[in-house]
């Protein structure tokens, strides 16, 4: 019998074992990196995702969150600006008494007691476990009481077929949309992309973290300095919190 | 078969009145169908006016139907032979008033095509979601109702299912008045007020909707209507009339004494535009005092019939304004600030009702009609004159 040689073996063995690594390894270093949730791992209560934004820094005219926003989730002005979908906007405020002004950004308030998913009909208006409201555009029809409910016009109607939506980014006709906080790159460990436009112009107007974890960064400037949060007298727990008004 | 209600006339007559409801009801269909292929875009909707001209129709008829169906409940629960004698066609306004709105909200929606979806995804928080329980039993408990009512051997059960009838048509209304109620957010709802003022509103429109009705099929068979009747009819209309007249001044008193209020109050009541046009020369003048000076001065059957036509205009006027003025007053998200944005934070918000949605909301009042005059064409709506051998 003649003597077998296993290098062959062995060496096809350590090729798939070393393509393997290269192949799982950066990701589990990203994974690492960013303490992002696996897929398959539901949103945790343990979180509550939100944003803290300091309107002293926010400045007049600034509209890059705005165009960030409109980037990533594939959201563009029609040419109808009565019915063109907007998920951020920018207000600006004057006190009607002293006539000082602010500038701030206005989207999707993820309330902890959301209005418009308490009306939807058929539950497409969900809240996630981590604080994220969003709508679920299977089973949204159209009826707009979530807009009629929402108190921040956060909400907008797609009065038109769209046709060059972003993948990941679902979109369509005759549903309701708003700020989905990202959710895709929340999910993925990063920020919303609006904070991430404020950041990386160095405005620092827009923070994001989880209102839970009382040594994150948010957190501790909610515990630090006053903040309000819009309409507070309806006791919705907004997960968007703001300073300076 | 007996068709006594229409069997005096030419068919070729009562075919082409058919054809012409069927061909506006062919027009809201296709309306309906040109909004879905289009978009919303098509219509004179906004993200600043969410609900337009469908949701006045569709409101219209779905409370005028809870409010038709009074008729036969003062017959029936309430004992009254005069009116138990009309319960019949009380019973099938109420139908098809019903199916008319539906079908006008229906065909709004943006995904019409999810219907299904509608109806098994329910989020029973949500007093929308509890309205389309409230519709289902609805038309199932009239159309019980019908059947005691018009089929001999079931005479013994009307009483309890016409008392099972009105307590769900109560229910029905105080839905529809909470759709509204339950809105934290905005300055012209979000008070418990609607759903009483919505049973209110229901008990005139609908009376108005049924003495016009009635009007029609008498006048088409060359039947007078009973002194007596009209006399108590117009009365009760009168009263009704006058009753949301009071709840209105009662909404508007208490909203004036909320300074937070005020702002809006006065857009409503004083520099609107057409929303304050509408208030007080279609709703109040037009739909009420008008109204009310003729049912309590007048004796004669065409005059009452204009006073109940008076009083319908009037209800749509009041629910333009309701629904629609509602939503152009813009939300006050920064209290003791002025607002300016991209998307519409400041100022009044414009509104112009566009074709499509005209014809969508007809065709929801077309589809009442038709259904009402195809039963009364198959079965026996006929109120029966001697009424006092019509109570059980």
């Amino acid at each position: 019998m003649s003597k077998t040689d296993n290098s062959r073996r062995q060496f096809i063995g350590a090729g798939v074992a070393a393509a393997a690594g290269l192949v799982i390894a950066p990701g589990v270093t990203l994974l690492d990196l960013a303490h992002a949730r696996p897929a398959d791992e539901a949103a945790s209560s343990a979180n509550r995702w939100g944003m803290l934004i300091d309107s002293t820094k926010c400045a007049t005219g600034c509209n890059d969150c705005v165009t960030a926003c409109g980037k990533e989730n594939g959201v563009a002005s029609t040419g109808h600006p009565e019915i063109d979908p907007q998920w951020i906007r920018k207000i600006e405020l004057k006190e009607v008494k002293s006539g000082r002004s602010h500038s701030l950004p206005m989207m999707c308030q993820h309330c902890a007691e959301p209005p418009c998913v308490d009306v939807c009909p058929t539950g497409a208006s969900f809240k996630r476990a981590d604080g994220i409201v969003l709508v679920d555009r299977h089973i949204c029809i159209g009826c707009r009481y979530c807009m009629m409910a929402c108190p921040y016009k956060a909400r907008s109607f797609v009065a038109e077929p769209i046709t060059d939506q972003k993948p990941g980014r679902p979109r369509g006709v005759g549903t309701v949309e708003a700020c989905t906080m990202c959710v895709e790159r929340v999910d993925a460990g990063m920020s919303p992309a609006c904070v991430e436009a404020c950041s990386s112009a160095n405005h620092g107007a827009m923070l994001f973290g989880d209102l839970n974890d009382s040594n994150s960064e948010i957190s501790k400037r909610i515990a630090t300095y006053a903040t309000t949060q819009v309409r507070a007298d309806l006791a919705l727990n907004t997960g968007v919190r703001y300073q300076g008004i | 078969m007996n068709s006594e209600a229409f069997r005096k006339n030419d068919q070729s007559v009562f075919y082409a009145v058919l054809g012409v409801i069927g061909l506006v009801v062919m027009a809201g269909l296709g309306a309906a169908y040109y909004m879905e292929h289009h978009g919303h875009v098509v219509t004179g909707m906004t993200n600043q006016i969410v609900w337009g001209l469908p949701h006045v129709f569709a409101l219209f008829l779905i409370v005028a139907a809870s409010g038709v169906l009074n008729v036969a409940s003062i017959g029936s629960v309430f004992g009254k032979p005069a009116y138990k004698a009309r319960a019949p066609l009380s019973g099938l306004l109420a139908i098809a008033m019903l199916a008319g709105g539906l079908m006008v909200l229906m065909l709004d929606l943006g995904r019409a095509d999810r219907l299904i979806i509608a109806m098994t995804y329910l989020n029973f928080k949500s007093v929308f979601a509890l309205n389309v329980f409230l519709y289902t039993v609805f038309f199932t408990v009239v159309a019980l109702y019908l059947w005691t009512l018009m089929d001999r051997k079931m005479h013994g059960y009307s009483k309890y299912v016409g008392l099972a009838a009105f307590i769900w048509r109560l229910a029905l209304t105080t839905g529809t008045g909470a759709i509204f109620g339950f809105l934290v957010a905005r300055q012209a709802y979000g008070t418990a007020l609607l759903a009483p003022m919505f049973i209110i509103m229901s008990f005139s429109y609908g009376l108005a909707v049924f003495l016009v009705a009635q009007a029609v099929m008498y006048r088409w068979n060359k039947r007078t209507l009973d002194e007596a009747v009209l006399r108590r009819m117009k009365n009760l209309l009168g009263v009704f009339v006058a009753a949301v007249l009071y709840l209105t001044a009662v909404y508007h008193m208490t909203n004036l004494y909320f300074a937070k209020q005020v702002d809006f109050e006065h857009f409503i009541l004083l520099d609107g535009g057409i929303y304050t046009k509408l208030f007080w020369i279609g709703q109040i003048l037009i739909g009420s005092i008008l109204p009310l000076f003729l049912l309590f001065t007048t004796k004669k059957c065409s005059t009452v019939v204009f006073a109940s036509l008076l009083v319908i205009l009037g209800a749509f006027a009041q629910l333009y304004v309701f629904i629609i003025g509602g939503q152009a007053f813009p939300l006050n998200l920064f209290p003791g600030m002025e607002a300016t944005s991209s998307f519409f934070d400041s100022g009044i918000h414009s509104y112009s009702p566009s074709l499509p949605e005209f014809l969508l909301g007809l065709g929801g009042l077309a589809a009442a009609v038709l259904i009402t005059v195809i039963a009364a064409k198959v079965l026996n709506f006929m109120p029966k004159e001697d009424y006092s051998q019509a109570a059980h």
